[in-house]
């Protein structure tokens, strides 16, 4: 059976009998068996016991927690089973060896920028990725590429708006608080990948507080924040234009009081229904052969990233071929 | 849990298994690159476990490509390899003598006997622990450390054994 993602957006209990947990809410009871379940992203005040993270750690599940502005707060982790000694010392060569990690920084942005110019060309939007492409080869330091990375970004939301009904545009990117409805749902998808991907590291050997293009003190996943930069333009900023293009989202979505900087409970589900769609989607894998979801994708970049950090096989980054 | 000694046991088995099959393999497995939850070991583990004390140290299995009978008669233990083909494989054939040398070595049990059956043609050969045997072993061994040792052996070529290994997508995205 694959295991599925559970989103719980009503607040509630978790209870666990045997092997089954059970959501509590005011409308019932809901039965998750436990082989079913993937990882849990909570964005309600939810109860949890001990017995409940026992099970989960017994299990391996992650649970991601968000406050109720949508914003990542932490997660259970559960107790490592994928140990490799010799992963972490080598992940950590990588990180204070300053040409391997140079290597690795600039790949991560060399892929995300990749990935946006696929985003920009599909919406016919002419674009000078290239030069910044160009430009990310000259950099000899992290906040060089860090930059490159931000004047990316920067050029790419600005034509984004182009294509943007008027009550949608990015403008300045603006993060905490958001300050309108096109930053609070990058905000909302930003943190929901990157708990996406924290699972996924969960899942092999890799250490998830190593990282490379951000400071392993940014965050406590900053490894997480690395992969989340490949896969943003592909998830997460696609799934908005898509909400936004076909009208599947609106000003009803969002808290009014707010300033509409903030999703409400009916538009956090829209978004994290057609976000868990996405992950599930396939396409076919050119190189293994079979079809992959966006999210085992995930999964592939940690596989390749340990395959690099093993030596002898370069790292390249996730590129969308399609 | 399993105890230390089988766990060795299971170990150093899937080791002589995988030199046979794939030195990539061997290598990942031995560095504890191991795939999600089901690692091999992991499922090994289990199943000796439930196995063994379920049924009273009678039978055991090790793995899906050895069936190990423990089977006390008397003095004399038998190891026997379940086989649906009579093309003994390389790998077959030295797990199992692994496990008699580790019997004999760790265990001090003498008096044992490794067979492959084959009970679709109800034949079943018998494998001894010969001294020529026991030398090819430690080769086989020493060969393995040197293995895992060294560097991250980079996959060959995609083969016919990748389609079912567990890390076919480690290996070849
Ligand atoms: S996928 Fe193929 S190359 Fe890789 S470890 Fe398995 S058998 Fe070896």
């Amino acid at each position: 059976m694959t295991r599925k993602n559970y989103y719980i957006l009503t607040d509630g209990i978790l209870k666990r009998k045997e092997n089954t947990l059970y959501f509590i809410n005011k409308d019932g009871k809901r039965p998750l068996p436990i082989h079913s379940i993937y990882s849990i992203y909570a964005y309600s005040s939810l109860s949890i016991s001990s017995q409940v993270v026992n099970l989960l750690s017994k299990e391996g599940i992650p649970i991601h927690f968000f406050n109720r502005y949508g914003f990542y707060s932490g997660s259970f982790y559960p107790r490592e089973t994928l140990l490799s000694g010799d992963l972490v010392i080598k992940q950590a060569k990588h990180f204070i060896d300053n040409e391997k990690r140079l290597k690795l920084a600039s790949d991560f942005v060399k892929g995300a920028i990749f990935n946006m110019k696929r985003v920009l060309s599909y919406y016919g939007l002419d674009n000078n990725m290239d030069t910044l492409l160009e430009d990310l080869k000259s950099c000899k330091k992290i906040t060089e590429i860090m930059n490159v990375e931000g004047r990316a970004r920067a050029d790419y939301y600005k034509l984004l708006d182009e294509i943007l009904p008027e009550g949608f545009r990015i403008g300045e990117r603006t993060r905490r608080p958001p300050e309108n409805m096109a930053n609070a749902l990058l905000s909302f998808g930003n943190s929901l990948l990157y708990s996406t991907i924290i699972s996924e590291i969960y899942n092999t050997q890799l250490n998830p507080t190593i990282s490379y293009l951000h400071e392993p003190f940014e965050r406590r996943y900053s490894l997480a924040l690395d992969i989340s930069e490949l896969f943003k333009p592909i998830i997460v900023d696609r799934l908005i234009l898509y909400l936004i293009k076909k009208n599947m989202i609106d000003e009803t979505d969002f808290e009014k009081d707010l300033n509409y900087s903030l999703l409400n409970e009916n538009g956090k589900r829209k978004f994290v229904t057609e976000y868990d769609k996405r992950l599930k989607k396939t396409i076919k894998h050119r190189k293994i052969g079979r079809k992959v979801s966006y999210k085992r994708l995930i999964r592939l970049e940690c596989y390749k990233l340990i395959k690099h950090l093993l030596g002898k096989e370069k790292y390249k980054p996730f590129i969308s071929w399609w | 849990m399993i105890s230390d000694a089988e766990k060795k046991l299971l170990i150093r088995g899937t080791q002589v298994n995988y030199y046979f099959v794939c030195r990539t393999k061997l290598w990942l497995f031995s560095h504890h690159i191991q795939m999600e939850h089901e690692s091999d070991i992991v499922e090994l583990g289990k199943l000796l476990h439930d196995e063994t004390y379920k049924r009273e140290e009678k039978s055991l299995i090790l793995d899906d490509l050895i069936s190990a009978d423990f089977v006390r008669k008397g003095k004399l233990l038998e190891v026997h390899e379940v086989k649906k083909s009579d093309k003994i494989e390389e790998a077959h054939f030295f797990q199992l003598l692994y496990y008699l040398y580790y019997l004999k070595k760790e265990k001090g049990i003498e008096e044992i006997r490794g067979f492959i059956d084959y009970p679709k043609l109800r034949k079943k050969k018998e494998i001894r622990l010969t001294p020529d045997n026991e030398k090819r072993l430690k080769k086989v061994l020493e060969d393995i450390d040197t293995v895992v040792r060294g560097d991250f052996p980079r996959p060959q070529k995609k083969s016919r054994i990748c389609r079912s290994c567990a890390y076919l997508e480690f290996c070849w995205a």
